[in-house]
């Protein structure tokens, strides 16, 4: 079952320790993740679901295509990190 | 009187009180280091609202109902989702996206309207809550309206509703203003919405637009509450005044130093005192001749004074935004913080001026608690 991580700067509004959820896609293991902790799905996505404009989810260290529905598939065994994209120098 | 004053920043919500020997001093900082757009304090129950706009993680509403101890983060507004394949464009063509980008104005219902709140956002809609901020919903008649396509970016690069007045007589009356979109007045809670601007004129517009509702871009707009009937409006091309429910305006000319600027408070008992902190208009937006003062009119606009004692008269440039200058319910005492990190509060009407601070973040908005 892949793993999610959150930056550190997300602990500050919303307690989102890594987890482990069940998924095949971003999608299915983020929703997965919100379900644990469920005031983090605003500060992640906007209200259409659409990964933030800053915000950047890498898996196994590569960035996903598909911002917009989270598609990318991801293996049982990955990595996902979620994190800021770098704004404001 | 008001001994309390909240000070929204880019970095953070502070707060100041009146000492027992009659200082100001910062006493305490909420969401330090995080971007607080404006409060608000709900007359009906005491609560504070915090609007806070993240940046990466979205635009956030936060409460306390202990004058600031402790926060819960509430609920946000959603805007609809748009029909597939739909782009939206403002008038000028630039593409406006469906969600919600910053909370601009929150304004609580009347005491007859337990729970009822207002929120004006970036990129120009409208929303209503009534539990108390926990959830919302968009009021779809004006975000569908079809004049909406005609706002356009003005204090932002969208457009948003910064000004929300509930009348006081009868709170389904509703006016908000929009920056840059005019000013909408529903009689039915928000289920149909009319612009009134006749009198403004919007010099910035192609000549055939100069009148058009539309191409108004209010400022700030606020209704004296103890004589309802009467408006004062901060327009990007000058001051206005209503004397008939804002239906129609007539403009406040020739005001030294300047007639630009984004705040005006009106008295809360008499409707002929209003005050205005003027700047130079586009080319710079920066106080006149680098003097911050702030412009009082005690006669409904005939004549004004023009306020500066203990405010900073030589190489200031300070620039103070829309939400940033506050009155207290007495009349008596003012407080007004710039993009410079500077607030200042006066305890006679703006006639002598104390410096609080001059080293906090940029101030979006200050607010007498």
């Amino acid at each position: 079952m892949p793993r999610v991580a959150f930056t550190r700067n997300l602990q500050r509004h919303v307690a989102c320790p890594p987890c482990t959820v069940a998924g095949a896609t971003v999608r299915e293991s983020l929703e997965a993740a919100f379900a644990l902790y469920p005031n983090l799905r605003g500060y992640v996505l906007d209200e259409h679901g659409t990964l933030r404009f800053h915000m950047a989810v890498f898996v196994d260290g590569e960035p996903i295509s598909d911002r917009k529905s989270l598609s990318d598939p991801v293996p049982a065994t990955s990595e996902i990190f979620v994190v800021q994209a770098l704004s404001g120098g | 009187m008001s001994d309390q004053l909240l000070v929204s920043t880019r970095k953070g919500l502070f707060s100041a009180r009146r000492t027992a020997r009659g200082v100001w001093d910062l006493d305490s900082v909420s969401f330090l280091g995080d971007n607080v757009s404006l409060t608000m304090q709900d007359p009906r129950d005491g609560a504070w609202y915090a609007a806070l706009d993240h940046g990466h993680f979205g635009a956030k509403l936060h409460r306390s109902r202990d004058r600031g101890a402790t926060w819960e983060e509430l609920g946000v507004p959603a805007y609809p989702t748009p029909p597939e394949g739909h782009v939206e464009k403002d008038f000028l063509g630039r593409e406006i996206p469906w969600r919600l980008i910053r909370f601009w104005c929150l304004t609580p219902g009347l005491a007859s309207q337990p729970g009822l709140l207002w929120a004006g956002t970036l990129p120009g809609g409208l929303f209503w809550s009534e539990d108390f901020g926990a959830t919302w919903n968009l009021v779809e008649a004006l975000w569908h309206m079809p004049e909406r396509r005609k706002w356009a970016g003005g204090g932002a690069d969208v457009p948003g509703i910064h000004s929300i007045c509930v009348d006081p007589r009868d709170g389904n009356r509703v006016v908000v203003a929009v920056s840059s979109g005019g000013v909408w007045h529903t009689k039915d809670r928000g289920k149909t919405w009319t612009a009134h601007t006749k009198g403004m004129r919007a010099d910035y517009a192609p000549p055939e637009l100069v009148e058009a509702p539309e191409s108004q871009d209010p400022h700030r707009l606020v209704q004296c509450p103890a004589a309802p009937h009467v408006w004062w409006l901060q327009h990007h091309n000058g001051i206005f005044r209503s004397t008939d429910d804002a239906m129609s305006w007539t403009e406040i000319k020739d005001v030294k130093p300047s007639v630009f600027g984004f705040p005006v408070v009106v008295h809360p008992k008499d409707p002929d005192t209003a005050w205005f902190v003027p700047a130079i208009k586009d080319e710079r937006r920066i106080p006149v001749e680098g003097r911050v003062v702030v412009n009082r009119t005690r006669d409904g606009g005939r004549t004004f004074e023009t306020l500066h004692k203990g405010l900073p008269q030589a190489w200031a440039y300070d620039l103070v935004y829309r939400h940033a200058l506050d009155l207290d319910a007495s009349g008596e005492r003012l407080a007004f913080g710039s993009t410079t990190g500077s607030v200042w509060i006066s305890e006679n009407s703006g006639d002598d001026w104390l410096t609080l601070a001059e080293h906090l973040p940029p101030v979006h908005a200050v607010l007498f608690v």
